[in-house]
């Protein structure tokens, strides 16, 4: 669907929390996500029913992610345990609307929770439209390993939010970045990867060398990303899994940054300077089929490819101050999207294909911004000392970037916004962190 | 920027680098941590630091070296023909007023100029190598003018032998 023009039906009266108004309702329970101010959804998500001892201490915890990855979106609010009126004993029980009602619970997610003697959880949970006293889809059951719980909690909150919502989820998603240690000056950093909310943090290399802008590729299974553990700026590909990495193989010596896997996950494009002259180069990533696409003596870099692999957006100075272009992915004309005032960089295209996240720089402050891809319907999204480094949740709805605080002391923090402007958080992170790029979504 | 601005400028860099050598990318260079007492010595690489001056600064934006930057860059290369087993890494560095992969190619120009100018003055170009640091290596941390010139900046770091 597409998002700007999906963005404006029903929701005043999907949502309006009033018992009285929703107990009209006609239409199945539904979330249109919207330009406008929204009221969030009221749900509930009591704790799931542990179906055997062993499986206590899931079923509560998973109820608690389910609950915060839906309460974090922005679009639900979640009521709390101490405001029920009936309690779920049984998975397979019927539900008593009634007292849901009472509480003005829009849906319900009901969920259990088996621990096998191999080590396996099964989670089971079902949907309910409250008001229309059905159930909201078929029942779903997902297994794993204890050690994944998170993760199947992540996936019972994508599929609850895609039922509601009509998109696709981002919660069973990882977030790549850059951890930071240390005072502006000496700071140390490293590539970490972590659950998109923060949890599960494992780190991907030392902090010998600094590490800049990792960028996943299509699948999720490596990171493209800038080291200087050569003692100069070149491009590396690192696999998320076993932590091997290597330099893509450019000519000897050669500086590289700013890295892009294509949509086939095996094409890079990245920026390659030299005599001091940056311009953009495109080749496999086993280092074949090497591609100069640019070549001008301005400034060419940040670039990205469109989902379906067929454009390349990029930032130039070639006007004689950072702007965004489209061309081809074999390079030739480019044409610029960005006609504002200030300065614009770090494209990155949406997921959906629609828009293209920025960086901008205005009268001394950064924003993130988004535009359509002609660069119309520009809209910022955020203000501060210095936002940079945008990207995008997989279902195309938020945007994770990197947002410093001013001053001698300050540290860079992962921020997200939705793509309205609204919801802005800060992700929570063990330490300062930068230059996040997220994952598409896990299978 | 009048000379006289510079000067105090470059001096100032010069105490904190003196002070804060280690703290350098790489750690590799022999301008930090030197015996301040060979700073009388012209052959020393405490002379060629400190001295002569081993940074140029650049302006917002730009890589263009300036007839006052450049006097430094000639007494740069001055040394560096009358030292030839010294070889040297030209950073590049920028102020945090930019994002991350323009500042790695504007750094790439700081360097390159001066790359280029010490090549122009008799320098071999295999005696010299340039490393874009963007905005990672800042010197001076507040969050003003005043910390973000000395930022934006090009360093001679003195290597012994090979710069590769």
């Amino acid at each position: 669907m597409n998002m700007i023009k999906a963005l404006t039906l029903l929701a005043a009266c999907a949502i309006i929390a009033q018992p009285a108004y929703a107990q009209q309702r006609s239409g199945p329970l539904r979330i249109e996500i919207t330009e406008g101010v929204i009221e969030p959804l009221p749900f509930a998500v009591p704790e799931f029913i542990a179906e055997n001892p062993a499986a206590q201490e899931f079923a509560a915890n998973i109820a608690r992610v389910v609950a915060s990855d839906l309460a974090g979106t922005g679009l639900f609010r979640e009521i709390p345990e101490d405001a029920f009126i009936s309690r779920l004993t049984d998975f397979a029980s019927p539900v008593q609307y009634s007292d849901w009602k009472a509480i003005n619970t829009q849906a319900l997610v009901s969920g259990a929770v088996s621990a096998g003697s191999d080590g396996r959880l099964t989670v089971k949970f079902r949907v309910f439209d409250v008001f229309a006293e059905a159930q909201l889809g078929d029942g779903l059951q997902f297994g794993g390993s204890t050690s994944s719980w998170r993760r199947m909690a992540h996936k019972v909150a994508d599929a609850v939010y895609s039922r509601i919502t009509g998109e696709g989820g981002y919660f069973d998603s990882r977030v790549v970045f850059v951890a930071q240690n240390g005072p502006k000056d000496e700071r140390r950093s490293r590539l970490a990867v972590m659950d998109y909310d923060g949890a599960n943090v494992q780190y991907l290399t030392d902090d010998s060398a600094i590490v800049l802008a990792p960028r996943f590729s299509p699948t999720g299974d490596r990171v493209l990303y800038t080291s200087y553990e050569s003692g100069f700026p070149q491009v590396f590909v690192l696999d998320v899994g076993t932590v091997q990495r290597r330099a893509m193989d450019v000519a000897a010596e050669a500086m590289t940054f700013a890295p892009r896997f294509g949509p086939d996950g095996r094409t890079v494009v990245f920026s390659l300077t030299e005599g001091g002259n940056s311009d953009l180069y495109k080749m496999d990533v086993d280092g074949s089929s090497a591609q100069r696409l640019t070549s001008a003596p301005s400034i060419e870099t940040a670039p990205d490819f469109s989902p379906d692999g067929s454009q390349i957006v990029f930032e130039s100075d070639r006007s004689g101050s950072q702007q965004l272009y489209v061309m081809g992915v074999n390079g030739g004309d480019a044409t610029r999207i960005s006609s504002g005032q200030g300065r614009y960089s770090a494209p990155v295209w949406s997921p959906r294909g629609d828009l293209i996240a920025f960086t901008k720089q205005a009268n001394g402050r950064f924003h993130i911004g988004v535009m359509r891809i002609d660069g119309s319907e520009e809209r910022l999204l955020t203000a501060s000392f210095l936002d940079e480094g945008p990207t995008w949740s997989p279902n195309g709805r938020v945007i994770m970037f990197t947002r410093e605080s001013q001053g001698t002391s300050g540290v860079q923090s992962l921020y997200s916004v939705d793509i309205t402007g609204r919801n802005l958080r800060k992700v929570t992170t063990e330490g300062p962190a930068s230059d996040a790029t997220w994952s598409p979504l896990l299978n | 920027m009048k000379l006289h601005s510079i000067a105090v400028l470059l001096v100032a860099a010069f105490v904190v680098s003196a002070c804060t050598g280690q703290g350098r990318f790489g750690g590799g260079g022999l301008n930090g941590g030197v015996d301040q007492s060979a700073i009388s010595d012209p052959t020393s690489p405490a002379y060629f630091q400190q001295t002569i001056g081993d940074r140029i600064l650049f302006a917002v934006n730009e890589h263009t070296l300036t007839p006052e930057t450049e006097i430094v860059l000639q007494q740069q290369a001055t040394w560096l023909i009358a030292n030839p087993e010294y070889t040297a890494v030209v950073e590049g560095h920028a102020d945090e007023q930019g994002t991350t992969a323009y500042n790695v190619a504007l750094s790439a120009r700081r360097a390159n100029s001066v790359i280029e100018y010490l090549i122009g003055a008799g320098v071999e170009e295999g005696r010299l190598r340039s490393l874009p640091l963007g905005k990672a290596r800042p010197i001076a941390i507040c969050s003003n003018e005043s910390c973000y010139q000395q930022n934006r900046r090009a360093v001679t770091v003195l290597t012994a032998g090979g710069v590769s």
